[in-house]
């Protein structure tokens, strides 16, 4: 449970807004409560625009919260400057110093904290080492590729051994494959140093394959909080359902005790996940993901085959049930007979249904 | 030869394109080389070629008046250097924390003397100062060459600051950097070229200019431009041609200087 771990840091309602250009003002944050475990890695994922970057430059102090409170290990900060927060960034951009050479980019801190000489050059030493950069300490960011100038930017935040770290968008800037490297990197790193990190993304994939817990932010509020593997098998909303993984968003509506899909019929009642919360009356929004969406053909199935693709070795395939399409995804192997403008019949997998708020 | 390009997209190409820039870079040099050349004239008369001789050069460097002169505008172009130079760093890195709608204001005000034309910020000056009855002479010329050198001074500035990314001032503070130390360790060093460059720009603005010094000269105010204007009044002497070539050489090799610390600091 939460509340009997230590919190590294605990945010407390804070709203957040910015003045547009019309004259108004968009709410980045509002109302955020979120508390991070010490030691543990979240990821903060949302679309742009949807305020979980300023609330990690409200955590920095980059930007100062219009309300709430924000404490670092019990220890409100939102009103102490950005330099003396026990806290440190990666920023999205890196924003090495151009002028200054590795080992002075990472030095730098440490020299705020006007540590000796000799305990400085050991620190940077090991943060170097720990990011996999020994024997590059002498050249400048401009000599290096944009996966080590991400590992400086790491080890200049590192070598300060901050309470918690945070990674703005860290890995938007690498191609594909040094990404997929540096997210295991990164899990790396927070295990070997059990530092707090805070990551920013909108990558569901790295969200979901880093965090401890992911926090889903839409619109400047936060809509979810759990483990990974929960918020994929439990989204509370329409928007967690949609944003992670893919779901099929389908209209319920209730008839005569039960539920029903419009056009395709009453719902079993094992389709429904055991947790799902009740349908209640009138119109409800369910979620069902496209691998629970089961696909049999026959020349007399009830529904036309809209699209039918062999991707890898799963059939993606697009059925239009009533007015609306359902996306189906299953092994080759079970996908005989299923082809573009042919029939099949559907159902659901037991316990794979869900209601979400709309 | 046809360009790899086509025919059509070439400039070279163009039919009169290299007689034009003859025309062009002889209107702009064929000058320079007549005074360079008649400065090692021997012969009194400015225009008639006698023989070699540094005797001008001799002549100029040892006449009282002139080294006066040097010394005037050295000393105008010194101070009016360091002084544009630090209201335009304050001034470029002030520019870049306004709010848009102040920003644009701000940048026409200060830009504005590069398109005033220069008799009337001269005429201004010479009665503003007289209305205060502030003395003219070597400092009424300081304060006025600082002011429009502020924004010759600002635009080199102004372009490094805006290549640095805002978040590298952001990351030192995050690593516990204050105020002044940012400015100290991280934004002056990188301005550096860019206020070695508009400093040098500066300091030839100044060296050269000739219609404010001449308002605001008064009696012992006389810069070298000045002087030069009153040696030439009578007659063109072959002095004038040997002072303007040695004023020729500083400003090309301050430039020169200029564009190799330019180079280096890439």
């Amino acid at each position: 449970m939460a509340a009997t771990e230590a919190s590294a840091l605990s945010i407390r309602n804070v709203s957040k807004a910015f003045p547009t250009p019309e004259g108004g003002e968009v709410k980045a944050l509002d109302d955020v409560s979120l508390d991070v475990a010490d030691g543990s890695f979240m990821v903060l994922l949302g679309p742009s625009g949807c305020g979980k970057t300023t609330l990690l430059r409200c955590i920095a102090g980059l930007e100062s919260p219009d309300s709430g409170e924000i404490d670092l290990k019990g220890t409100r900060i939102d009103d102490v400057p950005v330099w003396k927060r026990r806290v440190n960034t990666v920023f999205q951009s890196y924003a090495l110093f151009p002028h200054m050479t590795v080992t002075q980019n990472v030095a730098f801190g440490l020299q705020m904290d006007k540590l000796p000489k000799g305990e400085i050059a050991q620190k940077v030493d090991r943060s170097l080492e720990l990011v996999r950069l020994t024997g590059l300490g002498g050249r400048r960011p401009s000599q290096l590729s944009g996966g080590q100038q991400q590992r400086v930017a790491l080890a200049r935040a590192l070598a300060k051994e901050p309470e918690v770290l945070l990674l703005d968008e860290p890995l938007s800037a690498l191609d594909l494959k040094l990404r997929r490297g540096m997210q295991l990197e990164l899990k790396r790193l927070q295990q070997e140093t059990h530092i707090t990190f805070v990551l920013v993304t909108h990558d569901q994939d790295e969200a979901m394959s880093m965090g401890d817990r992911v926090a889903v932010f839409n619109e400047g509020r936060i809509v979810q909080v759990g483990e990974p593997r929960e918020v994929y098998l439990r989204p509370r909303t329409r928007f967690v359902a949609d944003f992670i993984g893919e779901a099929n968003i389908v209209d319920v509506i209730t008839e005569g005790g039960g539920a029903a899909i419009t056009g395709w019929g009453a719902i079993p009642g094992e389709s429904w996940a055991a947790d799902s919360p009740a349908i209640g009356d009138g119109r409800r929004v369910a979620a069902v993901r496209p691998e629970d969406v089961m696909l049999t053909a026959g020349g007399d199935g009830r529904f036309p085959i809209i699209d039918a693709t062999f991707i890898g070795g799963d059939l993606h395939a697009v059925v239009q049930v009533g007015d609306m399409t359902l996306a189906a995804r299953q092994p080759a192997a079970d996908a005989t007979g299923l082809s573009t403008g042919g029939r099949c019949d559907v159902a659901f997998r037991a316990g794979s249904l869900r209601i979400v708020e709309d | 030869m046809k360009s790899p390009r086509g025919t059509g997209t070439s400039l070279k190409n163009f039919p009169l394109f290299g007689p034009v820039a003859a025309i062009v870079f002889g209107f702009l040099y064929i000058p320079l080389v007549f005074v360079v050349g008649y400065s090692f004239n021997s012969n009194r008369v400015v225009t008639v070629w006698k023989g070699f001789s540094l005797e001008w050069y001799a002549d100029v460097l040892t006449n009282d008046d002139i080294q006066r002169a040097v010394i005037n505008s050295l000393r105008v172009a010194s101070i009016s250097t360091v002084l544009s130079v630090i209201f335009a760093t304050g001034l470029a890195i002030g520019l870049l924390r306004m709010a848009r709608a102040g920003k644009t204001a701000a940048w026409s005000l200060i830009m504005a003397p590069l398109v005033i034309p220069e008799i009337v910020f001269a005429i201004g000056t010479l009665a503003l100062f007289v209305q205060i009855r502030f003395p003219l002479g070597v400092d009424a010329i300081t304060l006025a060459h600082t002011a429009f050198c502020i924004p010759f001074a600002l635009l080199p500035i102004r372009a490094r600051l805006r290549s640095v990314d805002l978040a590298v001032y952001e990351a030192a503070a995050d690593l516990g950097a204050n105020e002044w130390v940012i400015f100290r360790r991280i934004t002056l060093p990188l301005l550096a070229p860019g206020i070695v460059a508009g400093a040098l720009l500066a300091f030839i603005i100044s060296l050269d200019d000739f219609i404010v010094s001449y308002f605001l000269a008064g009696a012992g105010g006389t810069t070298l431009p000045v002087y030069i204007f009153g040696m030439i009044r009578n007659a063109i002497t072959p002095g004038v041609n040997a002072l303007s070539t040695l004023l020729l050489l500083v400003s090309v090799v301050i430039v020169t200087v200029s564009y190799i610390i330019a180079r280096r600091k890439r």
